[in-house]
């Protein structure tokens, strides 16, 4: 008894391993999907599937001879030689008839339709056309063949997307929106949370409420009467009415219930002690502010900074609205989405570019995990 | 390059100027009413500065919460009730149009679906995920897999799985993940984004996808935050795993339960970038928060129907924040 609950403990053990394998692959492998289209060549990518890219893929090509005119004479008759393959690659197989591209083995010799000659296809792609008359006409022969790929990877598709593409520079406005917009609001949250933290004024139980119930309130909410309000002073004082600077504003007030809840929590836990010593030695509320709560909270400073920087980074809606889209102002996000209207199927552009967009917050995710958790854990509830 | 420049430069001048305001406000306090002086008037100054003093330090917070979200909140609301450019005062008719109006019906429909699918599924996985991962030594690796696309754009996550569903006809080589195991089973390729009613599911899917790591990082805390002695009692009475983990482990958590769903259900309402990106709504998977861009911009821009949408998906808010805003003042009182 005591034997087979052991061993159904074992089992059980290597189901869990199995089905965190299972899951772990099922939440990467969209991600890997891109990562590896993204260096795949163009005709490989709409061809064959991204999970085929290590092996070696078969293409139905029509390719075509040299014109007659390049024809030399041998032993009384007339040959046409090359080679189909640019160096990469194998010939499996070839064809001289449309209906059946695949008739003949490579190395075979295949008598062309009508008695005109014949046709040798090696595996190395190089070809002979013999006729014992003069090849006709000014176009070269059509020759159908298939060829086997060797698995090729490319950087093409990153040097078009940062170029042509646009991407490098939606790149640099992505960093122009964000760094600032993370930035700005710290200081101020930082502030108001240690207000609502450690002193004593009436209406502080009503603010906290409040700044609580802003937390969730919907962005939908803010846009029209701020996209009026932009467009009202834009026209007051003759400037444009999207700016860096009202985005980068934008950002700050959308982001600061989060901050102030999050450094709040975190600061009304420092000890009391440490407070009131300072008090005693006749410290400031400014003074304690500067050289005991703001080094003591950069913990949450930090996590408070992964939450916005990822946010705003990853925002469309704020950008879209607040931001126009010439190429001086338009973000990764809002290129991302023009590219899945006007390239479509053009999967050589977006998943590369979609990886370029998401390369950055990966990064800070990574490295910054720790501090994520954290954050998250601290209570923050703001969703996108 | 240029703005990158000016970026750098208002960082320095935003940061310095918040600090030299904080600076010279506390300052200016103390040279009106110095703590200093004759015992009682020194007294009676601390006491004025001590009243002003909080104020200096929200100052700066609240006139952007006051600008960017309450005076915001307040204009839809006013707005809803106007025509498209908003002058006009045309009392609850925006309303009446949008409980008569198909897309919006649509959108309600569709935002129900999303708000039992998602916040469902995405707890129920990070649940489960959260319990596997507690149990082997390289959990905390698969966790952070999980919790990868969290860091993810809905944008980005939009093309990923959009060449997921991608479709090629049916006679040529499916490039499209899905479509090629469906076509190794034996069934027929489908343009599955354009398939009414279950396209919606599709597109759940991305966000089911990204946001089973913020519940399973949650629950998984809250987890190991559940009493090793209860635990023990359950398997000293004989209780097999499974039965642990549904009868002991979480009805200690349904707090964090309840956190973690709601807080899943206020994303979803917002839900945007998805729809924009695979859809745009077309093919029955219009939601709300699509609807109300559309109609922010369409033909000029229609303010009053715009704001109506925003108010509507307010409203549908309203309960969640009521309850946090409960659950902030139970714990303030605990304390």
């Amino acid at each position: 008894m005591a034997r087979m609950r052991r061993r159904k403990g074992v089992w059980g053990k290597y189901m869990v391993h199995l089905s965190v394998v299972l899951i772990v692959i099922v939440w990467t492998v969209p991600t890997f999907g891109i990562l590896v289209s993204s260096f795949r060549g163009k005709d490989e990518i709409s061809v064959s599937g991204w999970w085929t890219a290590l092996t070696t893929s078969e293409h139905n090509v029509i390719g075509r001879a040299k014109s007659p005119s390049d024809a030399v004479e041998q032993d009384g008759k007339y040959v046409i030689s090359g080679n189909l393959l640019s160096g990469k690659g194998y010939v499996t197989a070839f064809g001289v008839r449309i209906i059946n591209p695949t008739e003949f083995k490579a190395g075979d010799t295949a008598e062309l339709p009508g008695g005109g000659g014949t046709l040798t296809i090696n595996r190395d792609g190089s070809y002979r056309l013999v006729s014992d008359t003069p090849f006709e006409g000014s176009t070269g022969r059509r020759i159908y063949y298939t060829a086997a790929l060797p698995p090729s990877f490319t950087l093409a598709n990153y040097e078009k997307v940062l170029t042509s593409e646009g991407i490098g520079q939606s790149f640099l406005n992505s960093l122009t929106v964000a760094v600032p917009a993370t930035v700005i609001p710290i200081l101020l949250a930082a502030y108001a949370a240690y207000a609502l933290a450690w002193m004593r004024f009436p209406g502080r139980a009503v603010l906290l409420s409040v700044i609580v119930g802003l937390l969730v309130v919907p962005l939908q909410m803010s846009l029209i009467p701020l996209l009026k309000l932009y467009n009202g002073v834009g026209d007051f004082f003759g400037v444009p009415a999207k700016t860096y600077l009202g985005i980068w504003l934008a950002h700050t007030g959308f982001g600061l219930p989060l901050a102030i809840y999050l450094l709040r929590n975190y600061i009304a836990g420092l000890p009391n002690e440490i407070m009131e010593s300072a008090r005693v030695d006749g410290a400031t509320d400014f003074e304690i502010f500067v050289r005991i709560v703001l080094p003591l909270s950069v913990p949450a400073l930090a996590s408070f900074a992964i939450f916005q920087f990822l946010w705003v980074w990853n925002d469309l809606l704020v950008a879209i609205v607040f931001l126009g889209n010439t190429e001086q102002q338009l973000v990764l996000t809002g290129r991302l989405r023009e590219l899945l209207g006007s390239r479509g199927g053009d999967w050589e552009i977006l998943t590369t570019s979609a990886f370029v967009s998401i390369m950055v917050p990966l990064a800070v995710f990574f490295s910054l995990q720790r501090y994520l958790v954290r954050g998250l854990l601290a209570g923050s509830v703001k969703g996108g | 390059m240029g703005h990158l420049i000016s970026a750098a430069v208002t960082i320095v001048l935003g940061v310095g100027l918040a600090a030299a305001y904080f600076y010279a406000a506390n300052k200016i306090l103390d040279i009106i009413w110095p703590p200093r002086g004759p015992a009682v008037q020194a007294a009676r100054n601390q006491k004025i500065s001590a009243t002003i003093r909080p104020w200096l330090f929200l100052g700066p917070a609240l006139l952007f919460l006051g600008l960017y979200l309450v005076y915001p909140v307040i204009d839809s609301i006013r707005l809803s009730f106007f025509g498209r450019d908003g002058v006009n005062f045309v009392g609850f008719s925006n309303y009446v149009w949008a409980a008569n109006d198909q897309q919006f019906r649509e959108s309600i429909f569709n935002n129900i679906l999303w708000l039992i699918v998602v916040p469902a599924f995405s707890t129920a996985f990070g649940l489960v995920i959260a319990y596997l991962t507690d149990r082997i030594w390289w959990g905390n690796i698969a966790k952070s897999m999980v919790f990868m696309p969290m860091a993810i754009s809905f944008i980005g996550a939009s093309v990923i799985w959009k060449f997921i569903y991608d479709y090629r006809g049916e006679d040529s080589p499916q490039i499209g993940l899905l479509n090629a195991i469906v076509q190794l089973f034996g069934g027929t390729p489908q343009a599955w984004i354009t398939v009414p009613f279950w396209n919606n599911f599709f597109l759940m899917v991305i966000l089911v996808w990204i946001q089973t790591g913020f519940a399973m990082v949650i629950l998984s805390a809250a987890l190991r935050g559940v009493p090793e002695e209860t635990i023990e009692a359950a398997v000293i009475d004989g209780a097999k795993g499974r039965h642990i983990f549904f009868y002991i482990m979480v009805p200690q958590i349904w707090p964090t339960i309840a956190v973690v769903w709601t807080t899943i259900t206020i994303t979803v309402l917002k839900v945007f970038d998805i729809v924009i990106a695979m859809t745009n709504g077309q093919w029955n998977t219009q939601v709300l928060a699509n609807m109300m861009y559309d109609w922010m911009f369409r033909g000029g821009g229609d303010f009053g129907r715009g704001a109506t949408i925003a108010v509507v998906i307010m409203l549908a808010v309203v309960p969640i924040m009521i309850w946090n805003i409960r659950r902030l003042n139970a714990e303030q009182a605990e304390r």
